[in-house]
C-alpha cells in the first residue's frame, strides 16, 4: 500500500508542476543536483575524525602491545593482541590507502608468498602473532616490536594526510563487509591465534560507523534502505554475540562449527547487499 | 500490486520530475491516467519482446522449460526461503516475474545506473548474448508447505511430499530437498547461470541458495535434425517417452488438473553419480545387457533402430528374454508408467573420500502425478543393473507453478483462495 501512496504522491506533484507552469522550478532543482550532489563534508570530516580515534587507541595498544613482547610477558601480549588489532580493523579503508604501511603492519605470510616474497621480508602484528602462539616465545621477536610501533606511529601520522572523501566511506564499507566475506569468516586471517571474531566485529563496526554517519541522507533519500541496513547490522551483531566467550571478548575461530561459519556468511551477504546500495547518498 | 512495485522500482522521484518538466508529457498524464501514464514512459508491466533473437516466451498457459524441447544447458538452483511472512513470499513472486520476462528476452533486469556509486541491477555477463533460448521454470517444494509462518498448510496438494527412500539411496542432504527451485535451461552455458544468479541476488535477504547444479546436453545432428543426446554411459538417454507436442499425451502425463496447480506440473529431481571408472571397465555386451539397447544406435538388444518396440516378450534360442528381466529398459517399461524426462548430464569435480569422478545425470522428469515417477523408480528397485554403476545422492520435488498470464505474477494461483 505504501508504494501506491508513493505513487500517487509522484503523480500529483508531476501534475502540479507540469500543470501550473512551475517547470522552472523542476529544472533549477535539476541542474543544481547534478553541479554539487549533496554536500557532505560535515559526514566526511565525521568519519575522519573517527579514523584519527581509532589510530590513536592503535598506537596506545600497540605500544602496550609492543612493551609486553619485549618484556617476554607472552600471555600479557596474547591478551592484547587481538584487541589491539581492532583499532586497525576498524578503520582499514583508511590504513589500506598507504599502500607501503598496510602490508608492513598487516601482512600475513600466505599475502607475501603470493608476491614470490618470504619470511624474511615478513614483518608486522601477524609475525609475532606466529611468535607468540607457533614459536612460543618473544625472543627474537624485539626488533619487529619495534618497527611494529615505529609503523603504527607512522600511520597515525599519515592519516592527517588523507583526503577522506565520499567514495572512500562508501567504497570503504563495502569493503570491510568484503575483508570478512573472503578472510575472516573462512580462518585466514589469524591462522595462528584464531582470533578471527575479533577482526570480524571490527570490520563490522567500521562498516556500520560509515553507515551510521550517512543515515540521517540515506534516511532522506531511501527510507525502506535505511531501515534494512539498520535490521540486517542488527541482525549480524546478534550472531556474533553468540560467539563471545563471556569475557568480553570471542571464543576461537576453530570452535565454531560449519554451520556457524554459514549463517555468518549469510548474515554478511544479506548485509553486504544493501550496504552497496549507500552510493544513493551521492545524488 | 505487481504493477505498483515494478513502478516504483523503475522510477525514482527525480527521474519523474525531469521527466514531467518536458510539459509534453505531463500534459498527457492530464487526458490518459495512470494506464496511459506508464504507456508514456514505457513503463507498462514488463513482455515478451517479439524482437528477441531466439527467445521462448514466458507468458503463457504453461510455464515454459516444461515441454520446451529440452537445451544443451541448465542450471538448476533449489532455494531456502527466508521470508517469514505469505505477504513477502508473494511479493518475492511478483518481484522475480517482470525479472523473468527481461531474462527470457535476453535482456538485462535493469539499466545501468548513472550514478557510479552504487553497483550496477544486472551482473552483466550476459551483456552481448541473445535470449539463447533460455526457460525459466519455478516450483515449490513440500517444505514450503511445512512453514507454519507462511500460512500455506492447507494449499498443500497431499501429492507434495518428499520423495520415497529408494533401494541404493544414498542422499546428501547437500543435495536434497528445497523450499523453491528455479530451473534456467538456455542453449548458452552463461545465459542460463546469469538469469539464476541475477534473481537470487535481487532476492538477497529473501531466499538463500541452498544447493544447485549445472549440467549439459550434447545433440548429434542429422538432417538439421537433433538427435537423442547420449549419457555420460555412452547411451541414449530420453528415447522412449510420450510425444510432447501432442496435446493429448502431456495431459495425460505432465499437467495437473485440479487446484491450484491445474497446468502445472510435478518436476522429480534427482542428482544421480555415475561411477564412470567402473562403468569403463565393463565389457560393452555387459553394458548393453545393463541397459537392454545397443550402445552405438540405441536399439532394443536384436533390433535394429531407436524406436523400435521394445521385445520384452522375446527369448532367445536357449530360452532366455533377449531383453534381460535385470535390464533397465525392461524394468522401466514394466512400470507401466509414463513420465516427461527432461534430463541433463553433469561433471562437478571429484569425490572427496574416494578421488572418483562427480559426475553422473541430474535427472529432471515432470508428470501430473509424483506416483508415476515413484512407480518407475520402484520397479527398477534392487534388480536393476544399472544399480551397480550408479548412487542417487539428492533428490528433489517440486510442484511448478501453472503458466502466468499478463499481469499476473509467477505462482499466483497459490495465493488466491479457492
Amino acid at each position: 500500500m505504501k508504494s501506491h501512496a508513493l505513487l500517487t504522491s509522484m503523480l500529483a506533484t508531476g501534475l502540479i508542476l507540469s500543470g501550473c507552469g512551475a517547470d522552472k522550478t523542476a529544472t533549477e532543482k535539476e541542474s543544481a543536483e547534478a553541479v554539487a550532489p549533496t554536500d557532505l563534508q560535515q559526514e566526511t570530516d565525521a568519519y575522519k575524525e573517527f579514523a584519527k580515534e581509532q589510530m590513536d587507541q592503535f598506537v596506545v595498544e600497540t605500544e602496550k602491545f609492543v612493551n609486553a613482547v619485549k618484556e617476554g610477558k607472552i600471555d600479557e601480549a596474547k591478551a592484547i593482541y587481538p584487541l589491539a588489532r581492532m583499532y586497525f580493523e576498524r578503520s582499514e579503508p583508511i590504513a589500506e590507502s598507504f599502500g607501503d604501511l598496510d602490508p608492513r603492519i598487516d601482512a600475513r605470510l600466505a599475502d607475501l608468498e603470493d608476491e614470490g616474497q618470504g619470511e624474511e621480508q615478513w614483518s608486522g602484528y601477524h609475525k609475532i602473532e606466529y611468535g607468540l602462539w607457533v614459536d612460543k616465545t618473544t625472543e627474537g621477536y624485539e626488533d619487529v616490536a619495534d618497527q611494529l610501533l615505529k609503523d603504527a606511529k607512522e600511520l597515525r601520522a599519515r592519516v592527517e594526510t588523507v583526503e577522506v572523501g565520499t567514495d572512500l566511506m562508501i567504497t570503504g564499507a563495502v569493503d570491510l563487509l568484503n575483508e570478512v566475506s573472503t578472510s575472516k569468516i573462512t580462518g585466514e586471517e589469524e591462522i595462528f591465534s584464531h582470533t578471527d571474531l575479533y577482526d570480524f566485529k571490527a570490520n563490522v563496526e567500521g562498516a556500520e560507523k560509515i553507515f551510521s554517519i550517512f543515515e540521517p541522507v540515506i534516511k532522506q533519500k531511501d527510507a525502506t534502505l535505511s531501515t534494512d541496513l539498520t535490521k540486517k547490522f542488527g541482525t549480524l551483531n546478534t550472531l556474533l554475540a553468540k560467539h563471545e566467550d563471556g569475557n568480553g571478548g570471542y571464543i576461537s575461530y576453530e570452535e565454531l562449527t560449519k554451520e556457524d561459519t554459514k549463517e555468518l556468511a549469510d548474515a554478511v551477504n544479506q548485509l553486504g547487499e544493501p550496504l552497496s546500495m549507500m552510493g544513493i547518498v551521492m545524488e | 500490486m505487481a504493477e505498483d512495485k515494478l513502478f516504483e522500482k523503475k522510477i525514482s522521484r527525480r527521474q519523474m520530475l525531469k521527466l514531467t518538466g518536458a510539459g509534453a508529457a505531463g500534459a498527457a498524464i492530464g487526458v490518459s491516467g495512470l494506464g496511459g501514464l506508464l504507456n508514456v514512459f514505457g513503463m507498462t508491466a514488463e513482455d515478451d519482446n517479439p524482437e528477441s533473437k531466439n527467445k521462448v516466451n514466458f507468458y503463457g498457459t504453461h510455464q515454459s522449460g516444461i515441454i520446451t524441447p529440452v537445451q544443451t544447458h541448465i542450471y538448476f538452483a533449489s532455494l531456502e526461503v527466508l521470508v517469514k511472512s505469505q505477504a513477502e513470499l508473494k511479493e518475492l513472486l511478483q518481484q522475480w516475474t517482470p525479472m523473468a520476462v527481461r531474462l527470457m528476452n535476453g535482456e538485462p533486469i535493469g539499466e545501468v545506473s548513472s550514478n557510479g556509486f552504487i553497483p550496477a541491477k544486472d551482473t552483466g555477463e550476459a551483456g552481448g548474448l541473445d535470449a539463447s533460448g533460455l526457460t525459466l521454470t519455478f516450483g515449490v517444494g513440500p517444505s514450503l508447505f511445512d512453514k507454519n509462518e507462511l500460512g500455506l498448510s492447507s494449499k498443500r496438494p497431499a501429492e507434495l511430499k518428499d520423495l520415497p527412500h529408494f533401494p541404493k539411496d544414498q542422499l546428501d542432504p547437500a543435495y536434497t530437498g528445497g523450499d523453491i527451485a528455479i530451473q534456467a535451461c538456455a542453449e548458452d552455458p552463461q545465459v542460463a547461470f546469469h538469469a539464476v544468479r541475477n534473481l537470487i541476488r535481487a532476492a538477497s535477504g529473501k531466499v538463500r541458495l541452498k544447493w544447485s547444479q549445472a549440467g549439459f546436453n550434447s545433440f548429434p545432428e542429422k538432417n538439421k535434425k537433433r538427435e537423442t543426446p547420449r549419457n555420460l554411459f555412452a547411451f541414449k538417454d530420453g528415447t522412449s517417452g510420450p510425444d510432447a507436442a501432442s496435446k493429448k499425451a502431456m495431459n495425460d502425463v505432465v499437467w495437473v488438473d485440479k487446484g491450484w496447480l491445474a497446468g502445472g506440473s510435478y518436476m522429480a529431481v534427482r542428482r544421480i553419480q555415475m561411477h564412470l571408472e567402473t562403468w569403463d571397465r565393463t565389457a560393452l555386451s555387459e553394458q548393453e545387457a545393463t541397459f537392454g539397447r545397443h550402445r552405438e544406435t540405441g536399439a532394443p538388444l536384436s533390433l535394429k533402430n531407436e524406436l523400435d518396440e521394445v521385445p520384452l516378450d522375446q527369448k532367445d534360442a536357449s530360452g532366455e528374454p533377449v531383453i534381460p528381466v535385470d535390464s533397465h529398459v525392461r524394468l522401466a517399461k514394466e512400470a507401466k508408467a509414463q513420465i516427461h524426462r527432461r534430463s541433463f548430464s553433469y561433471s562437478s569435480g571429484t569425490m572427496d573420500a574416494t578421488g572418483a569422478y562427480d559426475a553422473g545425470l541430474l535427472f529432471i522428469s515432470y508428470q501430473k502425478d509424483p506416483q508415476q515417477f515413484i512407480a518407475i523408480q520402484k520397479s527398477f528397485g534392487r534388480a536393476d543393473k544399472l544399480n551397480e554403476y550408479i548412487t542417487h545422492r539428492g533428490s528433489a520435488l517440486f510442484a511448478c507453478f501453472p503458466g502466468v498470464q499478463k499481469g499476473s505474477y509467477i505462482g499466483e494461483s497459490l495465493f488466491k483462495t479457492l
